[in-house]
């Protein structure tokens, strides 16, 4: 029964990393998100925009298994999210983390746990994972904070930190919730840098919710506009020629999503 | 006692010194390890709850005639699973579902003991602690129970540490929440009943946080943390005795307020010395 549901390590490139068909969700009687069709292939850069209570996260729930569709259906690495076995292939980057925060915690500390998932989490770390870790740090700019206690950081550089926990684990798939909302200019283009780094280096896929496109406007192979269903899906010049903007006026996107409520 | 414990001087040299210092320093180490995760997880009273459903126990333990370590054991334990199942299902907040057990836990021990004939001095030592009545036998329960606390912690340390720090990220990460959840809950419980004869049902969960509350002080990593908690615990413990054999007070409270006179110490002269880095206006809550 289980075991056509079963995950082999390496996906092959033709499957969808993430595959949703006609998914709908409602919160009682109130239907939040209604036939829902996205995909996100190997080494495909998705961003999913949508003015607020569109029902964004409420699909990435959905997408991550935390939710189960009211109908349709949504495939995570060709199986049913919550029959992934591997889900180190997965990275996540949450939308703001509330982290138990009584105890310091080392910026190290915190993306090491990334590493738990890939590595088997009854296992002790070994010199390869280290070096990932570090790998990690260094690619959000992170390397010289590894010692620092993560809520000595800016918002920012702590945002940078989450990302570097979900690249720790060198996942397929990059499911990444509003990571850079309020972040300053030099985190963003940080951020950017690294997750052309984890595509190119590593032909991940990923999907990235946020309002704020200008930073990575020109790298993105598709924008996805949810507001219930799916407005718009297709490459950023195609929205451009509808007169929106991702890059040259970074107000523009969210005023005009604003416009769709 | 072998060697050197029973090498000691003043005033340590009698035989129920001596035990009273080895369980001691075996709380002292396994206390604020878990305590260190406890606090992480915002559970810090959860030592405390659980200790009033461990006092039920004993009342249980007192009419069946059985060693009170032993139900105490298990409705700890019982109490541990049920304020977590409570809690991930989310039908009750983690202080809620704290309040609940904690009440009725107390309550049935008060009815319990009413049973039982009332409080006599058998019950007073394990609400209180008496380390310095602990015989052999009971040595050896608290060591081999401190024992499998701590291989257990070094082993999960990791993933219990991913799973205090962030819950949500961690599960949609594919680590073993619940599982490493329920643990954390019956290794709690296990330290309180191994800890209950030392200092008391009623302030084992200040060894689980007050030294936790002056090693976060202290240090700037979780690991870090974790060992100078450990530092201060078992200092607090080694001073607590000597002080409770010098001015013949109650060792248990001794020993708490040690450890809270340590915390206020290093709080104020981590303050007057290196002032916390003041937030910058992006960092929020």
């Amino acid at each position: 029964m289980a075991a056509p549901d079963r995950v082999v390590t390496r996906a092959p490139a033709d499957i969808p990393l993430l595959q949703a068909s006609g998914v709908s969700f409602a919160y009682g009687r109130m239907p939040v998100i209604e036939d829902v069709d996205l995909r996100v292939s190997p080494g495909e850069f998705v961003a999913l925009v949508g003015p607020n209570g569109s029902g964004k996260s409420t699909l990435v729930k959905l997408l991550l298994g935390s939710l189960i569709p009211a109908a349709g259906e949504i495939r995570l690495f060709g199986v049913s999210p919550r029959d992934v076995h591997d889900r180190w292939r997965l990275g996540y980057v949450p939308q703001r983390p509330v982290l138990g925060s009584e105890v310091p915690a080392t910026v190290e500390e915190i993306v090491a746990t990334g590493r738990l998932a890939r590595r088997g989490w009854w296992h002790p770390l070994r010199r390869e994972d280290r070096a990932a870790v570090r790998h990690a740090l260094g690619s959000v700019g992170l390397a010289e904070f590894a010692e620092r206690p993560v809520n000595e950081l800016s918002g920012g550089q702590q945002q940078r930190a989450f990302i570097a926990r979900a690249f720790a684990s060198e996942p397929q798939l990059l499911v990444l919730d509003e990571p850079i909302a309020g972040v300053d200019s030099e985190s963003q283009r940080r951020f950017r840098d690294s997750l052309l780094h984890l595509m190119h280096e590593h032909g991940a896929g990923v999907l990235l919710v946020s309002h704020e496109l200008s930073a990575v406007a020109s790298d993105l192979d598709r924008v996805v506009v949810l507001k219930g269903k799916v407005l718009f899906d297709g490459p950023p010049s195609k929205l451009t020629d509808e007169g929106v903007s991702l890059g040259v006026h970074p107000e523009d996107l969210p005023l005009w999503l604003e416009g769709l409520r | 006692m072998p060697w050197p414990v029973s090498a000691l001087p003043y005033p340590f040299e009698l035989g129920f010194m001596q035990r009273a210092l080895v369980a001691g320093i075996a709380v002292g180490v396994f206390a604020p390890m878990i305590g260190t995760f406890l606090v992480q997880k915002r559970m810090s009273l959860i030592g405390d709850g659980i200790g009033h459903v461990a006092f039920a126990g004993v009342g249980a333990g007192l009419i069946a005639s059985v060693w009170p370590v032993w139900t105490a054991l298990a409705f700890a334990i019982g109490g541990a699973l049920g304020v977590e199942w409570l809690r991930s299902r989310r039908r009750a907040s983690g202080d809620l579902a704290l309040a609940l057990f904690f009440y009725s836990g107390i309550a049935l021990g008060v009815v319990l003991v009413s049973l039982g004939g009332g409080l006599n001095a058998s019950l007073l030592t394990y609400l209180f602690g008496q380390p310095l009545t602990v015989n052999d036998s009971e040595l050896s329960v608290i060591l081999t129970l401190g024992l499998g606390i701590v291989a257990s912690m070094l082993a999960l340390r990791r993933v219990l540490f991913a799973v205090v720090t962030d819950e949500d990220w961690s599960r949609v990460s594919g680590l073993p929440v619940g599982f490493v959840n329920n643990v954390l809950a019956i290794l709690t419980a296990v330290a309180v009943v191994a800890a209950m004869r030392i200092v008391g049902i009623l302030l084992i969960a200040a060894m689980m946080v007050l030294p936790v509350a002056s090693g976060q002080v202290l240090a700037r990593s979780f690991r870090a943390t974790l060992r100078w908690s450990i530092a201060v615990s078992v200092g607090s413990v080694i001073a607590g005795l000597a002080a409770s054999r010098f001015w013949g007070t109650a060792p248990g409270g001794t020993i708490v307020l040690i450890a809270a006179a340590v915390f206020a110490i290093v709080a104020v002269i981590r303050r007057s010395v290196a002032p916390r880095l003041p937030a910058t206006e992006e960092v929020d809550g």
